[in-house]
């Protein structure tokens, strides 16, 4: 297969199923996927450092699972975005529907514009940036990463969370089960500031509120019981 | 004490178990979680019998003549179906849930057989994949560990919607169990009371599962089989849905299905029988035309299969294979007399205990203790369990020769009567010696 630079496939011409093989067996170089229009699973499962843009809107898990390549969106994503991304970066330039960055596990996924309901819901180790603001339920039992939301963020923020580190700017409608406001010591300012960076953005890190677990659900007792 | 002889009556309403779970309750405050699965008294394959061969019906020849028990799984999309040696497949059940010493017996032991063994809710482990020829990865909705390389790696991918111990419910690990291994391969603090999620974070609903399955499918260049796994509800629709979105293989899991950790409540109290369950999801597979055909969608069905007669039964009702989980276990050494002493010491008694979720097991099975996971041998629990399936095979196998079926998946309804009017009910075939299917004929 082809490795050098700018390789188009054509999705107007090329079925699904040919552009992403030919996308597994790519181990290098930058490609271009165009006319997407609104296709699921566009460059899900990619595993070598490619450098992919899509031109056009996404339909449902663009560059899920990703590994190691990094995936430019340049328009809008659907449900799904970035789902268990184990490393690499998706960045959208536009705006993603639900359960972005779903359960993902390592990697660098930012949405220039908003994030729908349940943005980084199960997140394992990912770090989630978003440009705008986020949807209810976001970081539903975060286990593990960072979400960064420049903007607002809807009801029910960090509901039953684990481990994960929340940090929004604007306001948040609410919190869920177990989820706190927490101090912004050093390090969190210096971590903001590092996301805020390589996600394109200088915004003052002591702008933001850090959220995460309570830590009041870890074990059963009677209690406990929502 | 006798108490009959003394005049005392016990409730039916109350019996001494009620009483007790009464008593529990307001002591603790927290309702009682456990594993096994529905321990009450249900309709089931035991409710039925085989008429064997007769003037108008041949038996084959028991010792001479071949009864085939292989079976293709996954035919219909993927590239790589499962070509299995006998129709008896081993259930999901998670590492974490059971000890890495018991995930490896089981892949040895169905392996040595050339049958499939299934991950669980935490994600594969390397000996795990290392023993096991034929290896089924579950998608689950917690994504504990998933890993595309380990998707990859599989030979199956099973979407867990559901099991039959607890439709509609999520997995839990207690902290006991929640060793530095387990939680690091579930991205957890370590010792925590672990809820899993009961509903997949990225997909809801039939239309989605579609393009989740797509999604899969694309992910592993449409090689590997996809099973949507669900706890037995509503099964007829669930099963078309499955179909329709694009599942190779259904597998329908009742209620007497296992688990390692579940509100008793919702054990035996949630889900219909695997008897109720089986018809139905044959029922959709023959509308839309996918049963039994060669590049079709197959069924697997679960949930309190025990012996050769109860995989037979299955087969004969229109099920492609059976899985097993709790018989698994005991094979391999679950609830041994030997350990007896230990059980009574844990407040319970061998051929009683169901603490799977305590993780104290004496057998050394669902544990994460280090010092009783090594009580149990992998090649010796493997060998076991080896022998387990093979007589479970000869046993179905005896049935078909008798049935006079040169395969064991030649088994048909008409092979069955049933000796209770709810199992004739539930299963479709007539009660033993008139020709009244309840609900489908109107009597003799």
């Amino acid at each position: 297969m082809d490795t050098m630079s700018s390789t188009q496939l054509d999705l107007g011409t090329l079925s699904l199923r040919e552009v992403n093989r030919a996308l597994h067996e790519m181990t290098a170089g930058e490609v271009a996927v165009t006319n997407p229009r609104g296709a699921h699973s566009v460059a899900a499962g990619l595993t070598t450092p490619l450098q992919v843009t899509i031109a056009g809107h996404c339909g449902y898990y663009a560059a899920g699972m990703n590994q190691l390549a990094d995936v430019v969106v340049d328009g809008t994503a659907g449900v799904g975005v970035g789902e268990n991304m184990m490393s690499g970066s998706v960045r959208v330039r536009g705006n993603a529907s639900q359960s972005a960055g779903a359960t993902a596990h390592g990697g660098l996924l930012v949405v220039e514009g908003d994030a729908a309901a349940r943005c980084g819901i199960s997140m394992k180790g990912v770090d989630i940036v978003v440009g705008g603001s986020v949807g209810h339920m976001s970081a539903f039992m975060a286990q593990a990463g960072r979400l960064v939301v420049r903007g607002d963020a809807g009801e029910a923020l960090g509901d039953s969370i684990y481990e994960a580190r929340l940090y929004v700017r604007g306001r948040v409608a609410s919190l869920g089960a177990d989820c706190v406001e927490k101090e912004m010591r050093p390090e969190h300012l210096a971590e903001l500031g590092d996301l805020l960076a390589r996600a394109g953005y200088d915004d003052d890190p002591a702008s933001y509120t850090r959220y995460g677990s309570a830590r009041g659900l870890y074990h059963f007792h009677s209690d406990n019981a929502y | 004490m006798n108490h009959a002889s003394h005049g005392l009556r016990e409730s039916a309403t109350f019996d001494r178990a009620t009483i007790h779970a009464i008593q529990r309750a307001a002591s603790t405050g927290v309702y009682d979680i456990r594993g096994w699965g529905a321990k009450r008294a249900l309709p089931h394959f035991d409710d039925l019998l085989f008429l064997g061969a007769s003037m108008s019906r041949y038996p084959l020849e028991g010792y001479r003549e071949s009864c085939g028990t292989d079976v293709v799984l996954g035919s219909r999309y993927a590239e790589q179906p499962l070509h299995l040696d006998i129709p008896v497949t081993i259930a999901g059940m998670s590492f974490g849930a059971l000890s890495a010493q018991a995930k490896e017996a089981l892949g040895r032991g169905a392996s040595e057989v050339g049958t499939s063994t299934t991950t669980g809710d935490g994600g594969m482990t390397p000996e795990e994949r290392g023993q096991s020829r034929h290896l089924v990865y579950q998608y689950l909705p917690s994504r504990y560990g998933m890993n595309p390389d380990d998707l990859r790696k599989a030979d199956a991918i099973e979407v867990v919607l559901g099991q039959g111990a607890k439709p509609g419910g999520g997995g839990m690990l207690l902290g006991q169990k929640i060793s530095p291994r387990v939680a690091a391969m579930r991205t957890l603090p370590e010792g925590i009371d672990q809820r899993s999620a009961c509903r997949h974070p990225d997909w809801t609903g039939p239309d989605d599962l579609t393009i989740k399955i797509a999604e899969l499918r694309e992910i592993t260049d449409w090689q590997k089989p996809v099973y949507v796994k669900v706890g037995a509800t509503r099964t007829y629709y669930d099963v078309k849905l499955a179909v329709h979105a694009g599942a190779d293989v259904v597998v329908v899991d009742g209620m007497q299905g296992g688990t390692a950790a579940t509100q008793d409540v919702f054990i035996e109290h949630v889900g219909i029988p695997t008897l109720a369950a089986l018809p139905q999801a044959v029922q959709a597979l023959q509308e839309l035309g996918v049963h039994r055909r060669p590049d079709g969608v197959q069924l697997v069905v679960s949930g309190g299969i025990r012996t050769g007669a109860d995989v037979a039964k299955a087969l004969a009702l229109g099920a492609d294979a059976v899985a097993i989980g709790t018989a698994a276990l005991v094979a391999i050494g679950d609830n041994d007399p030997r350990y007896a002493a230990e059980y009574e010491a844990l407040g319970s008694a061998a051929g009683f205990y169901d603490d799977y979720q305590d993780g104290r097991d004496p057998a050394g099975i669902t544990t994460q203790d280090p010092e009783l996971a090594a009580r149990l041998d992998p090649v010796l629990a493997g060998r076991r369990l080896a022998n387990y399936l093979r007589v479970l095979t000869m046993e179905a196998q005896t049935i078909a020769r008798a049935c006079g079926k040169a395969h064991v998946t030649h088994l048909e309804p008409e092979d069955l009567v049933a000796i209770t009017l709810e199992a004739a009910a539930m299963a479709r075939v007539p009660l033993a010696g008139t020709s009244w299917i309840p609900g489908t004929t109107s009597g003799f």
